[in-house]
Order: structure tokens, then C-alpha cells, then sequence
């Protein structure tokens, strides 16, 4: 036992350090995500409720209807002529034109939705302050819920994309470079047996993942609040699935290449439809419904599945086990596929 | 003239193999007291179109250092990576210390060290982590301080592989190979591109392997290498041992301990070869456009005789070098081709 043990623990010392050493894998790994999780996050925060631009054109009451606009709240108003107010309104700098007169009137572009949201709010207002009485009081109780924001929908996402793209480029990679270089040919030279080489790719996978998956949770909870509602457990099961599954794939993928070229085209064939229909940056739902059995069945898809889950709705994992079990298919099939065909010399 | 001894397969060059005598044989007086640490026979491998090895038989007796000597695409390194099992042959048998590849490839993986041609270990590994690596596949074997000692890496012992120079790196691919200490080794060409100095280095360590009873197989462009570390020399050329015996042995098969080699200015007219050979102490000529090349027993007769016989022909001598005859010299003149420039 401990004859098989110690060169496996040497080989995945070996790939750790050689990982650790290399600033542009750490960049990859760690900071990749953490950067386009700011970017995001920060593009698509929930932002408080805009001001709205609203201009009166001049007349009879122009000046009291501004001043019942401001005392209303959330309105930015002013006096303009018509010809500027029409001006403003084609550029976009207001979003609705009020005519003061007997009757009001409203210009504004009803394809535009802040305008359509500007004339209820407008009007709404202005009938208010002539003395508009509302037949049931109403109350507002503003919420913003934590779980249900852009943010919260992009983390489980990044985080299923970081998994496959550091599994399938760290195990692929490392492999076609090893057999590029003949380091592959040397190791079979010696006793080491070939299941102690692939194993340690394994574990040396694993044992990255931990601090993957810390740093971007951790860093998502702090700054975003992002949550995780499912059990730990359950989320460290899912991971080490996914991390597995695109293990098998990254080295299916590399299983026969003898260049890093050839294995980087291939690597994106597999990795660039997964980007786009998985649902990492938003929901796969929005691609038609011919479309959806197959980006369903997709390993991303189903990891980012069982993520937003388990973050975001609690699941346990027996609800889960439609995507979960695709991971795990995707995983088995695609190692058992790679030991046949790998080229090892 | 000493019989050389050559390969018995029917590959042998003429004037080798009017030389020789079975190396059976040869080899069996060896044998009789130690099983041969290698025994070849019929070893065939084709890529493609092209044969690379044909037909090979080869023995090495345990505790020979044995080189293939040959240019680049003599074969050599398929035959090494055969006998290593990373080549499967497509005919023909290879027994290593009474083993077989087929049902003792784990046993016989713990007795061979290797050193493939130029393999790049891992360049972001510090120097001992990859001799460790290497130590911890075999189940007995010299703890790699010392082998960093034996290879004169201490000082570098914590330096990123990236960062060695070519000498150091093959040190360290020989550090790879003698950790688990191995009953045979194989050195793949492991000096080639290195300077001088890292070269004797090297020789340095194989032979402190070879005095403690150990077995080379070593393929080499090098005659110097040969010369310096071989017990036994095939030169191997097209998939064939051409020649086979001692350095020595080999070397007298020309039948003459020197060479001179001379040029002629241009414009003079050639001189035939056969008034070369009548010259005193001329063993055999040979021209290659202006240049010339002698084999000689005897340099203080025949280099006046040349000089007396250029007189006559009238010819200006534009170059004239003598040295002790070489292994590239026999291949020289076994194929009519220099190791190193095919």
C-alpha cells in the first residue's frame, strides 16, 4: 500500500508546486473569476430607484407644475421651451415633455419604457397634487431580496465555469505537455505505475479546489452578500463532482494530442459552447425551446443547475439528482473513454 | 590484422565482415561465467517506410559498457527504446537480466536506470524534488542527496530546472536514472550539444557506475565517447550493426594505426588512388573531390613519400593533418559517410 502511495504523493506534490509556481495559473485559477465577478457585479448592481427627467414646457402654470413635481420626489424638472424641451426629448435627456393647459399633455415616445414609467409617475404626481384622492390608501414595502439579484444568479455560474476551465485546461494541458516534452515517456521508463500518474492529476485537482472555491464564495458572500442557502455538504459534493466530471473531460481531450496547439483547439471545440448556453452569464432559458434538451443535458449546464440549487433555492441533493447524475455520466464516460484511447508514449 | 567481431546477421559490411569471425561465440566465453545482462535476437521495428532496425542481434555480459555508435538515423535509439520496452518490436525477442517485457515488466522496471535523448523533466521543479520524484518509484535505491552529491548538482540542489544549463540538466536526467540503483543503464546520446567540459563531467559519473559493477548501454555520435568509455563498440548504420568488437579491435581492423588526410590546390589533377596505396606505409586511400584520406602504419615513411610523390605529380598541397586513427575513421571507411554529418 504505502509502495503505491509514496510516488503518488510525490507526482501530486510535483503538479501542486508546479502549479503554485506558475503566476499565470494562479491568475487563471483565482483572480480570473474575482475580477469578472467585480466587473459584473458592478454593471449590473441594483442601483437605487433613478431620478426622473421630466421637462415642462413654458406657459400659463409651468412653474407650478415644477414645483409640485419637486415636492412630489424623485422627479428632476424644469422649464424649458418647446423647442429645447423637443430637443431634449429626441436626445434622450428627458423622458417625458409636459404641456401645461387646461388639459395636460404628455409627449413622449411610448417605445422608450423609462418614458412610459415617466408618464404614470408624472401623472400620477401632478392628479395628486390637484387634489386627486385616492379611494384606498396603499402602503409601500420595499424590499430587495438577497438570492434573487443578478449578482447572486452570476456567482454559482462563474463558479461552474471556473471549474471546467480549471479542470480541463489543468489536467489537459499538463498532460499534452508532459507527453510533448517526453517527460511522460521518461516517467514510464521507471516502476511508476501509469493508474499512479493519472491519479495524481486527481488529487492534485482536488486539492486546488478547495482554495478555488473558498476564495470565490468567500469573496462573493463578503462583498456581495451573496448566499449560500443549501448545506455546505451538499455544495462540497456538487463541486468535487463538477471538478471531476470536466477532469474526465480535459482528459479525454488530451488523450491522444502531441501538441499544445492541437490540444487548445480542442479544448476551446469543447469549452466555447458551454460559455454561451449553459447559463453561466445569463439564464439558458432565453434559447428557444428546440434548442433546450440538448443545452439540458450539457455538464456546465447541469453543474450550474445543481450550484444555483443549492446557493440559491437550498435544494438538497436528492432534488438534484437529474443534474447530478449528468455530471456524474459525462464524468465516468469520458475517463473510461480517455484510459482506452490515451497515448502514452 | 585482429578479427573483428561483428554482428552475425548477414547486415555485416564487406570489409568488416571479412574480419570476423560468429560473435556468438565471442560473447559465449563471457557468458559462461554471468548470464548477459541484454540478449537480442531478430529485432525488427519499421515506421512506416522506413525499416529503422533490422534484424538485430546484440549481447552485452553484465557489467560491459556497451555503445551504439552511429550517425542519426542509424537506428539507434529505437533499438535502446526496444530494449528499454517503451518500443514494442515488431518482431524479434529482447531478454534484459533473464527477464521478459511480456510478464516482468514491473521487475525489470526496478533494474534499469534511463536517460532518454533529451527529455525536458519539469522545468518549475527545484533540482532534489525531481530526483525525489524519481526515488520514490522504486522500492530500493540511494538517497538522492547522495546521487546529488555523484552528479556534482549540490550547489544547484534547490534551483528551478528552467534554470540549468544543458550540462547540468543531462546530469540531472543521469541523477533520474542511477536513483533507483539500477542494474543496467541507458544513456541515449548524453552528451550531444554539450561542451567539453559538462562531457567529462559525465563520463565521470558512468564511470564511477561502471566501476561498481554496473551495466551501460550507451548511443553516442561521439568516437571519443566510445573510445573513452566502451568496452565494446557496434556501429550501427540503416538498422544494422555494420561492425562490432572493441574500440581497439575495430580501430586495427583498418589495418593501420593513422590517418593523413591532405588537400590539393585547385587545379591540380587528381591522383589516383592506387599510386597512393604503393606509396611505403600506405594501407588504403581514399579521395572525396580534393581531399584525401590515408590510412598509414608507418607516418615518418609515408608522409616523405607523399611529399616525393606530390613532386612529381605536381600538385600544391594546401592542407595536411596526421592523427591516430579513430572509430569515425572505421565508419569512414565502412560506409563512406562521417558520423556526424548524415
Amino acid at each position: 500500500m504505502m509502495n503505491y502511495l509514496l510516488p503518488l504523493k510525490e507526482l501530486t506534490l510535483a503538479r501542486f508546486r508546479e502549479q503554485l509556481r506558475q503566476p499565470e495559473v494562479l491568475f487563471w485559477v483565482f483572480a480570473f473569476p474575482l475580477l469578472l465577478a467585480v466587473a459584473l457585479g458592478l454593471a449590473f448592481r441594483n442601483r437605487p430607484p433613478d431620478v426622473i427627467h421630466v421637462a415642462v414646457e413654458s406657459g400659463p402654470r409651468a412653474e407650478a407644475l415644477v414645483a409640485d413635481l419637486k415636492a412630489a420626489g424623485g422627479f428632476a424638472a424644469s422649464v424649458l421651451s418647446p423647442e429645447v424641451a423637443s430637443e431634449e426629448l429626441r436626445t434622450g435627456q428627458v423622458a417625458l415633455v409636459v404641456v401645461p393647459g387646461d388639459s395636460l399633455v404628455y409627449r413622449y415616445d411610448p417605445t422608450r419604457s423609462e418614458s412610459r414609467l415617466a408618464r404614470i409617475a408624472t401623472d400620477d404626481a401632478l392628479q395628486q397634487a390637484l387634489g386627486r384622492r385616492n379611494p384606498r390608501a396603499t402602503a409601500d414595502h420595499i424590499v430587495t431580496e438577497r438570492g434573487a439579484r443578478y449578482i447572486d444568479f452570476l456567482i454559482p455560474g462563474l463558479l461552474g465555469l471556473n471549474l471546467m476551465s480549471t479542470g480541463m485546461w489543468g489536467l489537459g494541458y499538463a498532460v499534452v505537455d508532459a507527453r510533448r516534452r517526453k517527460l511522460m515517456k521518461r516517467l514510464l521508463a521507471s516502476p511508476m505505475r501509469r493508474s499512479q500518474y493519472l491519479l495524481s492529476f486527481i488529487a492534485a485537482r482536488l486539492v486546488i479546489l478547495a482554495p478555488e472555491v473558498i476564495v470565490l464564495l468567500g469573496f462573493a458572500a463578503l462583498a456581495f452578500g451573496v448566499p449560500v442557502r443549501g448545506s455546505i455538504l451538499s455544495l462540497a459534493v456538487v463541486v468535487v463532482l463538477g471538478a471531476m466530471c470536466f477532469a474526465g473531460l480535459g482528459l479525454l481531450t488530451a488523450s491522444r494530442a502531441q501538441t499544445v496547439e492541437a490540444v487548445s483547439g480542442l479544448m476551446n471545440l469543447v469549452m466555447l459552447p458551454m460559455w454561451v448556453l449553459s447559463g453561466v452569464f445569463f439564464s439558458s432559458a432565453k434559447f428557444p425551446a428546440a434548442m433546450q434538451p440538448f443545452i439540458r443535458v450539457l455538464p456546465l449546464t447541469a453543474l450550474n443547475d445543481a450550484l444555483r440549487g443549492i446557493m440559491l433555492q437550498g435544494a438538497s441533493l436528492a432534488s438534484l439528482a437529474a443534474p447530478i447524475g449528468i455530471c456524474v455520466v459525462w464524468g465516468s464516460v469520458s475517463f473510461a473513454v480517455a484510459l482506452r484511447t490515451f497515448r502514452w508514449i | 590484422m585482429t578479427p573483428v567481431p561483428s554482428a552475425s546477421s548477414a547486415s555485416a559490411a564487406p570489409s568488416a565482415s571479412a574480419a570476423t569471425s560468429a560473435h556468438l561465440t565471442d560473447s559465449a566465453s563471457s557468458a559462461a561465467s554471468a548470464p548477459p545482462a541484454i540478449r537480442c535476437r531478430a529485432l525488427t521495428k519499421r515506421y512506416k517506410d522506413v525499416l529503422a532496425v533490422d534484424g538485430l542481434d546484440l549481447d552485452v555480459p553484465s557489467g560491459e559498457c556497451f555503445g551504439l555508435l552511429g550517425p542519426n538515423g542509424a537506428g539507434k535509439t529505437t533499438t535502446v527504446e526496444m530494449i528499454e520496452g517503451l518500443v514494442v518490436p515488431d518482431s524479434g525477442t529482447v531478454e534484459i537480466l533473464g527477464l521478459h517485457w511480456d510478464h516482468d515488466a514491473i521487475a525489470l522496471r526496478e533494474r534499469l536506470g534511463v536517460a532518454l535523448q533529451e527529455t525536458r523533466l519539469a522545468e518549475r521543479l527545484k533540482v532534489i524534488e525531481v530526483i525525489r520524484l524519481f526515488r520514490s518509484f522504486y522500492r530500493a535505491g540511494h538517497d538522492p542527496e547522495e546521487i546529488l552529491d555523484l552528479v556534482e548538482l549540490r550547489e544547484k540542489r534547490d534551483t528551478w530546472v528552467d534554470k540549468l544549463s544543458g550540462g547540468q540538466k543531462q546530469r540531472l536526467a543521469i541523477a533520474c536514472a542511477l536513483v533507483g540503483d539500477p542494474d543496467v543503464l541507458f544513456l541515449d546520446e548524453p552528451t550531444t550539444g554539450l561542451d567539453p567540459q559538462s562531457r567529462r563531467a559525465l563520463w565521470d559519473v558512468v564511470e564511477e557506475f561502471k566501476s561498481r559493477g554496473g551495466t551501460v548501454v550507451l548511443t553516442t555520435h561521439y568516437m571519443e565517447e566510445a573510445e573513452r568509455l566502451c568496452e565494446r563498440v557496434a556501429v550501427m548504420d540503416h538498422g544494422r550493426i555494420i561492425a562490432l568488437g572493441s574500440p581497439r579491435e575495430l580501430i586495427a581492423s583498418l589495418g593501420a594505426d593513422h590517418v593523413v588526410e591532405f588537400a590539393l590546390g585547385s587545379g591540380a589533377e587528381p591522383l589516383p588512388e592506387a599510386e597512393l596505396v604503393a606509396l611505403p606505409g600506405v594501407e588504403s586511400a581514399r579521395r572525396d573531390g580534393p581531399r584525401y584520406t590515408l590510412t598509414v602504419t608507418e607516418p615518418h615513411r609515408a608522409i616523405p613519400a607523399l611529399m616525393g610523390e606530390l613532386e612529381r605529380h605536381g600538385g600544391e598541397m594546401t592542407e595536411l593533418l596526421t592523427h591516430h586513427a579513430t572509430l569515425e575513421d572505421l565508419f569512414l571507411s565502412l560506409t563512406g559517410r562521417h558520423l556526424r554529418d548524415t
